[in-house]
This record gives structure tokens, sequence and C-alpha cells, in this order.
């Protein structure tokens, strides 16, 4: 991660603290990401860990301080996996339709999809590997190709940037380390990864920066310094008692 | 008999209309029913049964009477629903069950019960008047279009609310957007199959549809197709044997539920044999 990009800051956080329901629910945090960064995102439950992400997503204001985007970093153009809600495990759609509606962002009005998009979600499938379930319908695919459909669709939408919340919840081992693999490809292939993550084990191999959230404090740094902290100790040895 | 069917101008209409509130029936439904708002369909016919309640006691036009209230009810079944999964549940029955003892009570206070309760509540295709017809065939086709130009988006919104909010596709919109379209074909096809009937003709189509299809194009297509087809049953059906109109549609698409059902069963049966052999 030397080359030019992993200088320029994609967002920027200026003491920005966000609200749940009206009520805060984060610290006011202050700390940039890269272009090429891996984050992951740690805390306990209800530690306001997916209304960051809905922040960084433009999806909601914070209620003090500011988040600075880089002008490249075009509205909606940010790939994001949302947490599972379940309702969609028999949805009947094929696996085309899904990465498709990853490109409606790039339609304001009439929203029909052209060639271009038609090989931008191609392109997707082979790189996923997963061009072989183009015509499967979702609800008949294992819960890790599901979440590799979902993982294409949020790619088809990006310019570069994938905010991920809890991709691996649901998924057996075998297929979450599967997963992971994936994720740590596409960042060596230079796209930035935010993940929200309970997994303690990918912020320790494949992460190059850590967030740990809590209601009152935070911590932000080189995966490393997190690893020396006080808070990682704390955090790791509760996991470890689970 | 068909073409003695065909020879009543009335008759005709009415074909050509209830076929129409039938395909647009089956598109919407495909989304209603994947959102898990088929609850809000029934409660939407009830409300229309206390509006044409209410328009038959003005004399007024029952069509225009009743869409204003049920799109206005559809908001509100909305939110409800969105706002408390879990009560939302109780809330639209509670609603459903309040509108219809509101409309009785207020045709047998005011014109005592008659035939027109009956066609309210069973549906009479043929009580439909040339003006109630007009309309129907406008709206009806409104909605396919609408449908059909917003495809994607309702694709989108019907699939996860939350990415397509991060494509900038307001989920609130788009619910909104649906819950009109549900209300314009509730209203419309009551006349026809009545309130008590009317949300079979939004449900039966596309789950009898997602039996064998696993492609959102393909469900949207031939559960407009079965909608169709159990209409034209339907209604050629109860003219030859003088059945009421609504339940013979239901009962139509009752067969075609059982038979895809069937077709279902028996393709995994023909897989699990087939697995075996290998």
């Amino acid at each position: 991660m030397t080359d030019k990009k992993a200088a320029q800051v994609l967002i920027e956080l200026k003491d920005a603290a966000f609200a749940y329901d009206g009520r805060p629910v984060t610290p006011g945090m202050s700390f940039r990401i890269m272009a090429g960064d891996y984050v992951s995102i740690l805390g306990e439950n209800g530690s306001g860990k997916t209304t960051l992400l809905k922040g960084l997503l433009r999806m909601k204001e914070p209620y003090r301080g500011e988040i600075i985007f880089a002008d490249e970093m075009k509205k909606q153009h940010i790939g994001y996996l949302p947490q599972q809600s379940g309702l969609q495990k028999d949805f009947p759609a094929s696996v085309t339709e899904i990465v498709s509606s990853g490109r409606l962002n790039r339609h304001k009005t009439f929203a029909f999809y052209t060639g271009a998009d038609r090989q931008a979600v191609q392109a997707v499938l082979r790189r996923l590997d997963i061009d072989n379930l183009a015509d499967k319908s979702f609800r008949n695919l294992s819960g890790g190709q599901q979440q590799r459909v979902l993982l294409a669709r949020a790619l088809v939408a990006s310019d570069g940037i994938l905010i991920l919340d809890e991709p691996t919840a649901g998924l057996d081992p075998m297929a979450s380390h599967e997963f992971y693999k994936l994720i740590r490809s596409l960042n060596q292939e230079g796209e930035t990864i935010i993940m929200v993550s309970h997994d303690v084990h990918c912020v320790m191999h494949d992460a190059t920066h850590a967030l740990h959230l809590d209601r009152d404090f935070y911590f932000y740094g080189p995966k490393e310094e997190y690893m020396d902290s006080v808070m990682a100790a704390s955090f790791l040895h509760r996991t470890e008692e689970k | 008999m068909i073409l003695e069917f065909l020879s009543y101008a009335f008759l005709r209409r009415a074909l050509f209309s209830g076929l129409l509130i039938s395909v647009s029936a089956a598109l919407v439904g495909s989304s209603l029913v994947l959102k898990r708002y088929s609850m809000i369909g029934d409660g939407l016919s009830h409300v229309g049964f206390a509006a044409l309640a209410i328009a038959m006691i003005f004399s007024w036009s029952p069509l225009l009477v009743a869409l204003p209230i049920v799109i206005l009810a559809a908001f509100l079944l909305l939110r409800i629903s969105e706002n408390n999964p879990l009560r939302g549940d109780a809330a639209v029955a509670m609603i459903s069950s309040a509108a219809m003892a509101i409309g009785i009570l207020l045709i047998s206070v005011t014109k005592g019960m008659n035939t027109d309760v009956f066609s309210f509540m069973f549906g009479s295709i043929l009580s439909l008047s040339d003006s109630d017809m007009i309309l129907s065939v406008i709206l009806s086709v409104a909605v396919v279009l609408f449908y059909l130009v917003s495809y994607n988006k309702i694709f989108a919104v019907t699939f996860d609310e939350t990415f397509a909010e991060s494509s900038g596709i307001s989920s609130n919109f788009w619910n909104s957007v649906l819950a009109v379209l549900a209300a314009v074909t509730i209203v419309l096809g009551m006349r026809m199959m009545g309130a008590l009937l009317i949300s079979s003709l939004i449900i039966f189509p596309p789950i009898t549809a997602m039996r064998l299809f696993g492609n959102f194009k393909q469900v949207s297509i031939v559960s407009v197709l079965v909608s169709a087809a159990a209409f034209l049953i339907g209604i050629f059906s109860s003219y030859a044997l003088n059945l009421p109109t609504g339940p013979a549609i239901v009962l139509a698409n009752i067969l075609f539920f059982l038979i895809f059902s069937f077709l279902r069963f028996w393709k995994r049966r023909k897989r699990v044999t087939a697995g075996g052999q290998e």
C-alpha cells in the first residue's frame, strides 16, 4: 500500500457523533479512512456500529461534528452489504436480477439497465467466481453463496469502497473463512473495506485498522496499536470467554 | 357458449375490465406478498366495504368515494406495520373488522340490508356502471404501466429496502407508491370480487407462480398469466353454470395453486430419485 492512492483520504470524521431514535449512541469520533484501508469495526451489541455505517453511507447525518467525503467519492457509489434480515432467504429472484439492482444507483428517473450495466454485472460475477450461478435462483443457494451474491451487488454498486455489516453472521465456519479470504483478496486488489464484525480473528489477520466503539469512548488506529491497547485486551478476553 | 357470452355488450365490457384488473392485481400482489404485506391487502378491502356503504347512503359514485378513503387507509396501515411489526398485525385486523362493522351498521340503519350489501361483500361484475367501467379500465392500465416503468426499482425495494436506500432509492416513497397501487387495485377489484374475496386476487397468483419459478421476472409474468386464466375460467363458468363470479374466480385460482403445488412436488421427487441413482 505504498502507491499514490494510499495517501488519499476518502472519509474524514471530525468529532462526529451519531444518535439513534433521538438518543446519542456513539461518542464524538475523529479519524480518517484512506483509500485501500481495511477497517474492522468492533464493539458490543448496541454500541452504534450499524448507526455509524449509516453515517458513512450518508443515510444519516451526525448530530454533532461533521463527516467530510472526498470529492471523487460520489454519493451513493458506495457498495453496501447490509445485515441480513432473513426475509430474503427464500426470495424468488435470480442471481443476475439481484446483482443488477446494484446498478440502480447510476440511474435517476428511468431505471432501465443498459448494455454497460449488463457488462459490469457479468464482470463482477466472474471476479467473484460465481458466473456459473448467474441464472440460479437466490433461494436455492447456500448461505455462503447468498452472501457472495450480495457482495457482488455491493461491488457492482461501488467505486472502490465496500461497507459490510456482519457479513458472516449465520455462516458456518468454513463459509466464513472463505468469505474473509475473498474480502482479503478484494482489499489486496485495491478496494477499501469497512466491515463490522464480531470475529476478532479477522482483525488480527486481515485488517489494517481497527475501530473499537463503545457508548462513551472509542479507539481508532492501526491494527498493531489496537492489539496492544487496553480495550483490545479486555474485549478479546471477553470474546474468548464466550 | 363463449360466442353467446361475447354477444352481450355489457358482458364484453365486464370481461375486458376484469381482465385488466386481474393483471394489475397479480403484478402488485407479487411485491405485497414478498414484503409480507398480504394482510394489508385484506385490511384495505374491509375499509373499502365501509367506503362503499357510505357511497351508497349518499348515492355517490362508489369508486370516487372508495378510492381516496382506501388510499388513506393504505398509508395508515403501512405506517403501522412498519413502526411496529409485531403489533402491526393485530392493528390491521382491528382496523379491518372495525371498518366492516361500521359499514354494516351504516347500511342497516339507513337502507336496511339489501342485495347491494350482498354484492359489496361477494362481488358482482355485472353491477358495474358504464362510467365505473371506464374508470376501471383507465386506472388499471395506469397501474400496469406504472408498474412496468418502475419495475427495477420496485424489485430493488421489495428485495432489500436497506440496500435500496443506500443506492438513493427512498424506501418510504416506494412503499407509499406500492400502497397506492394496492389501494387502487383493491378498490377496482372489489366490485368484481367483493370485499371478502378481493385479497385472493392479489395473493393467489403470485404464490402460485412462486411454487415453480425462482426468478422475479418469471414470477411476475406467470402470476399475470395465472391471474388472467383464472379470471377467464371463473367468469365463463359462472356464466355457464350460473355461479357467483367472485367465488368462481377464487375457485379457479385454488385449482391453479393445487396444480402448481403438485408439479413442484413431482419435480422435487424426480430430482431426488435422479440424485439417488447417481
